[in-house]
């Protein structure tokens, strides 16, 4: 049977990962390359057997297959192809063997690419990673496989799960599955698990790519930076596409109109992102001044651990959340694990820590150095905040007995302040000179954004003074935009004066002269307008809920909301669907027809509600329909105003846009045919060079 | 007979009392149709849904949530203040019910350590800043930068401006 | 998962690393504590409703006003069931309830219903549609729910007429099951 197929190269997987660890590992100790080749292989070919098992599974799905246990779980027959592919990651088991299948895909591109100047750490880096890979191969394998089938045994009533045949049995094909929780069943479904997961998982390759320059000592120079920097770029680049779909189907099917609750499980998300970004920063100070070692690799084991973190709370409910998986036998086996990834790598860094010294020094408190060193300790200290105020039910609950909720109310009230000092330098730092930055140079540099945006708050904070946290919120954005806006008003006429370029031309090429400066300056860009949606929402958010009937107003803010009359209809997926037919008017003039709707699946016995909603660049009027009276006569909405909430998407977008940017290659760039370094300049070895 | 003419006597004063009292509800508030979903979302924010993880108790759907949300509705119109339905609602199910942590008690740590967290870095900010501060005067004292030949120098800039 | 120590940060010419050791000491005895807080969360995560040992003490107070301490009750068969007026499958067993009290109500058997996160007005009307007679009453605080560590309702515990544990049924009961489980705890002798 085709299920066995997937188990057998699923098993083989699981035996060429475990392979691999210990031999690259014994090759790279006894030096021995032959030992080293063939871990290699051995992880190369794990990707393929690990492939089959995943088409296997979508097959399954696919033709509705419902003798295995996990199909018959996430799968229907009412769901669409397309759905029944993505239920793939619906369950644990699934998701679990498609997340050890990314893993093993990143070990896999990233073995076949050059490794002359890296050979060195090649064997530990294959150990690390393959250890991971193995960890996960193994839990699939053991703990919860999606393999499993259903069996009916003679004289048992209820239908036993289990991977083999036993004895006196005969296998067992329900009617129809069970299929995917309704609120899954959404494109976001389709786009945020797996770029979660890439995220997650594309982290192992730079946490691994650490750990073997700790143990060859080749984290004394910055070339396995160099190495993994565009790896990192894309594990961060998924995992922030992760984050803002994620809030996306928040907002579309949670009904709550909101987009970023501060669960644990968001947060767990969000702490290594935060790591990952200051990561991404602070490599910048190893690679220019040789600085900041030890604390790169702080934050790399930090990242890697805070993903291991993530998805230890997600999948065993230790901290209670609306994400959760059920409860499964996960827990012992990724605890172990997760204490053996944090204690393993501190005692590695703790061994090698001499290997990490600085080849500079600061030369002045106002220099690119310094502020890269805040914005580590803002990014530092935010991370703290989101994760003590995610552990601490946890942690009251150990010492009082008394469980209590952490909400959006602490997490805002402490990461808010931050956030906007780490904005605000985000703004200003890219002006700071290496090593010293002359305070008027500065004071040059930033006067013009700094009044034009005191400007813009002035007038609106004229006009809307009964939001003053709004006033500093939009000034910083303001000043912000307008800084960054400004370095590319001066290199656009730089090039204007002295190459005749027009404007756009001009802009085209400085943007592709250095791809890595204005990328970085279009995802700062992005974050300010991510930040201008999260101000929209903390401050201007307006709601209201009320009961009307038929041919009656509903009224918030400029808009009116009339309720015309209820349809009842049946849509796809097995679902019945209640419609309201609304009119949207602003201030009096009809603008636009909203159909909010309740979806109740027959089947789950579960409902989601679907808002009807109207999107402007400025804000979204957010309908719900809440309920009904009166077969229909009568019907409750609620409606949201959401501000600014657009520019978190458009912000997303562009920060796309910007990481590929920053990521691609410049042109013309080929290896440098020698390396000018001061200090190590002297006069004999120059006149070799020339 | 007089006993029937005292109780209906009663009977009028009750129903003219209740009355009275319902008017002075309404003199409390003085607005129709108060409380209004409004009003009970107003409260509701504050709170968690007693049962499901994480979900603020003004946007859960369950029967349970209704429930609670028609309690707060009479509890208001029955002229409870909302900290007094928050109290209530505390002590019924527990402090877990609270969106933002109490300020006082174990809870308070929740708080605190944040903000102490902010201090140490800043002051751990400082030393690193300094220290390494500290370390540049040490160094500069050994070696001084080195003489570059004019040659190299003219090289140099040529490739430079090639390299446009 | 380290903190990161920044106090390693600060050493940086000391020949004997002394500050190096206090580093790594401070950050092991984090990462200690945190994952002894995971281990002790993931146990309790894992647990399920106690079903063994003595039966945790509790009062409830009932919505007639009757007050009932679990602990006096020695000597006699206690059944303790947890439900909700929101939760359909406790109407399935409702009934059931009722009727068994009726039936060994004199035999030293009592009832206790303990009302978990529930509005007064609805669990009322619950108790009125089933008529229901033993004492019922909110749990405060959820202080017992939180003792038995319940993981949701109904769950129904049996406690012997010594004060032990015998058990717990998670879900709705079926007859015969309770009036089984009754008779048996009924029977214990203790010499």
């Amino acid at each position: 049977m085709i299920a066995d197929i997937g188990l057998i190269t699923l098993t083989i997987a699981f035996i060429f990962t475990v392979y691999a660890t210990f031999a690259s590992a014994y090759g790279g100790w006894r030096g021995q390359a032959a030992w080293v080749e063939s871990a290699r292989n051995a992880s190369l070919l794990a990707f393929p057997f690990l492939t089959v098992s995943v088409i296997v599974i979508v097959y399954s799905l696919y033709v509705l297959d419902f003798s295995l246990a996990y199909v018959y779980d996430v799968s229907s027959q009412a769901m669409s192809p397309f759905l029944r592919v993505a239920a793939l990651w619906g369950g644990q088991q699934g998701s679990v063997l498609f997340w050890a299948w990314l893993m093993a895909g990143f070990v896999a591109v990233v073995l076949l690419r050059k490794w002359e100047r890296d050979r060195e750490m090649m064997p530990y880096f294959i150990a690390t990673a393959m250890l991971t890979t193995a960890f996960f191969v193994g839990v699939v394998l053991f703990i919860t496989n999606p393999f499993m089938r259903l069996w009916h045994i003679e004289g048992v009533t209820e239908i036993t799960q289990a991977l083999f045949q036993p004895a006196n049995s005969m296998p067992y094909f329900p009617e129809d599955g069970g299929g995917l929780n309704p609120l899954l069943r959404h494109f976001g479904m389709i786009g945020h698990p797996p770029t979660t997961y890439l995220g997650f998982t594309g982290f192992v390759i730079p946490f691994s790519f650490a750990i073997a320059a700790l143990i060859t000592g080749q984290s004394r120079g910055d070339e396995w930076i160099r190495t993994t920097r565009r790896w990192t770029l894309v594990a961060w680049i998924f995992l922030s596409i992760g984050l803002i779909l994620g809030g996306r189907w928040a907002y579309d099917v949670l009904g709550w109109g909101g987009f970023w609750g501060w669960d644990p499980v968001e947060n767990a998300m969000l702490m290594p992102w935060l790591t990952g970004t200051a990561f991404l920063h602070s490599v910048m100070m190893t690679e220019k001044r040789g600085m900041m070692k030890k604390w790169n690799m702080v934050l790399i084991i930090l990242t890697y651990s805070l993903s291991l973190f993530g998805t230890f709370i997600t999948r065993t409910g230790v901290i209670s959340s609306v994400h959760a998986f059920a409860k499964s036998a996960l827990g012992p086996a990724f605890f172990a694990f997760i204490g053996l990834t944090f204690i393993g790598s501190v005692t590695i860094l703790y061994l090698r820590w001499d290997t990490l010294k600085s080849e500079h020094s600061l030369e002045s408190f106002i220099s690119r150095e310094s502020a890269f060193v805040l914005q580590n300790m803002l990014f530092l200290a935010i991370t703290f905040a989101v994760f003590w105020g995610t552990i601490f039910p946890l942690i009251s609950e150990l010492v009082t007995g008394a469980k209590i909720t952490v909400g959006p109310p602490y997490f805002q009230r402490v990461t808010g302040p931050l956030f906007f000092v780490l904005v605000i330098l985000m703004g200003i730092a890219p002006l700071f000179a290496w090593r010293k930055q002359a305070v008027r140079a500065l004071g040059k540099a930033i006067w013009i954004p700094f009044l034009a945006s005191l400007g813009i708050a002035g007038i609106w904070g004229y006009a809307h003074r009964m939001h003053p946290a709004s006033i500093l919120g939009l000034w910083m954005a303001g000043f912000v935009l307008s800084g960054i806006l400004a370095e590319f008003w001066k290199g656009v006429q730089a090039r204007r004066t002295t190459r005749n370029e027009n404007p756009f031309t001009a802009l085209f090429n400085l943007i592709g002269r250095n791809h890595r400066r204005y990328g970085g300056y279009i995802i700062h860009l992005s974050v300010v307008l991510i930040a201008l949606g999260f101000i929209g929402d903390a401050n201007f958010k307006l709601e209201t809920q009320g009961t009307v009937s038929s041919g009656e107003f509903l009224t918030i803010g400029d808009y009116q909301l009339r309720f015309e009359q209820l349809r009842a209809y049946p849509g796809s997926d097995g679902r019945e669907i209640i419609e309201a037919v609304t009119t949207l008017s602003q201030d009096g003039e009809a603008i636009r027809a909203l159909n909010p709707r309740r979806d109740y699946f027959t089947v789950q016995e579960q409902p989601v509600t679907v808002p009807g909603v109207y999107s402007t660049p400025g804000k979204d009027v957010y309908v719900l329909l809440v309920g009904w009276e009166d077969s229909g006569q009568s019907a409750t909405f609620k409606i949201y105003v959401n501000s600014l909430i657009n520019w978190v998407w458009i912000g997303g977008l562009m920060m796309i846009v910007g990481t590929i940017i920053a990521a691609w290659c410049n042109p013309g760039q080929r290896e440098a045919t020698y390396v000018l370094k001061p200090g190590a300049l002297t006069s004999h070895s120059l006149l070799q060079e020339g | 007979m007089g006993n029937m003419k005292r109780k209906l006597i009663l009977l009028l004063l009750t129903i003219v009392a209740n009355f009275s009292a319902v008017s002075i509800v309404y003199a409390q508030d003085g607005q129709p149709g108060y409380p209004t979903d409004d009003d009970v979302n107003r409260v509701a924010k504050k709170l968690y849904c007693p049962v499901c993880p994480n979900t603020p108790l003004d946007v859960c759907e369950t029967k349970a949530c209704q429930d609670w949300r028609a309690q707060i509705r009479d509890q208001l119109s029955q002229g409870w203040t909302d900290q007094q339905i928050i109290d209530y609602f505390v002590t019924q199910y527990g402090e877990r019910v609270l969106a933002e942590p109490q300020r006082k008690g174990f809870t308070s740590l929740v708080w605190f350590l944040p903000l102490t967290a902010v201090l140490i870095g800043t002051g751990v900010v400082y030393e690193i800043l300094k220290s390494w501060r500290k370390q540049k005067t040490a160094t500069t004292a050994v070696s001084s930068p080195p003489k570059i030949p004019k040659e190299l120098l003219e090289k140099i800039e040529r490739e430079i401006r090639e390299l446009d | 998962m380290s903190q990161p120590t920044t106090h390693e940060q600060e050493e940086q010419s000391s020949p004997t690393g002394g500050r190096k050791n206090i580093g790594i000491i401070i950050a092991f005895a984090v990462i200690l504590t945190l994952l002894g807080l995971l281990a002790w969360g993931l146990k309790k995560a894992q647990a399920g409703p106690l079903d063994k040992g003595m039966a945790p003490d509790f009062s409830i107070t009932g919505f007639d006003g009757r007050t009932v301490t679990l602990s006096k009750l020695q000597g006699q068969v206690v059944i303790v069931n947890f439900w909700a007026s929101w939760c359909p499958p406790c109407r399935e067993e409702a009934a059931y309830l009722e009727e068994t009290w009726r039936k060994y109500k004199d035999k030293g058997v009592v009832f206790i219903g303990v009302d978990w996160v529930d509005t007064e007005k609805e669990a009322l009307a619950y108790i009125d549609e089933f008529d229901i007679t033993y004492l019922n009453g909110p749990d405060i605080g959820t202080r017992a729910a939180q003792a038995y560590n319940i993981q949701g309702v109904p769950e129904t515990f049996f406690v012997a007429k010594n004060g032990e544990l015998r058990g717990v049924h998670i879900g709705p009961l079926k007859s015969p099951q309770l009036d089984e489980k009754i008779e048996e705890l009924l029977a214990e002798q203790y010499p």
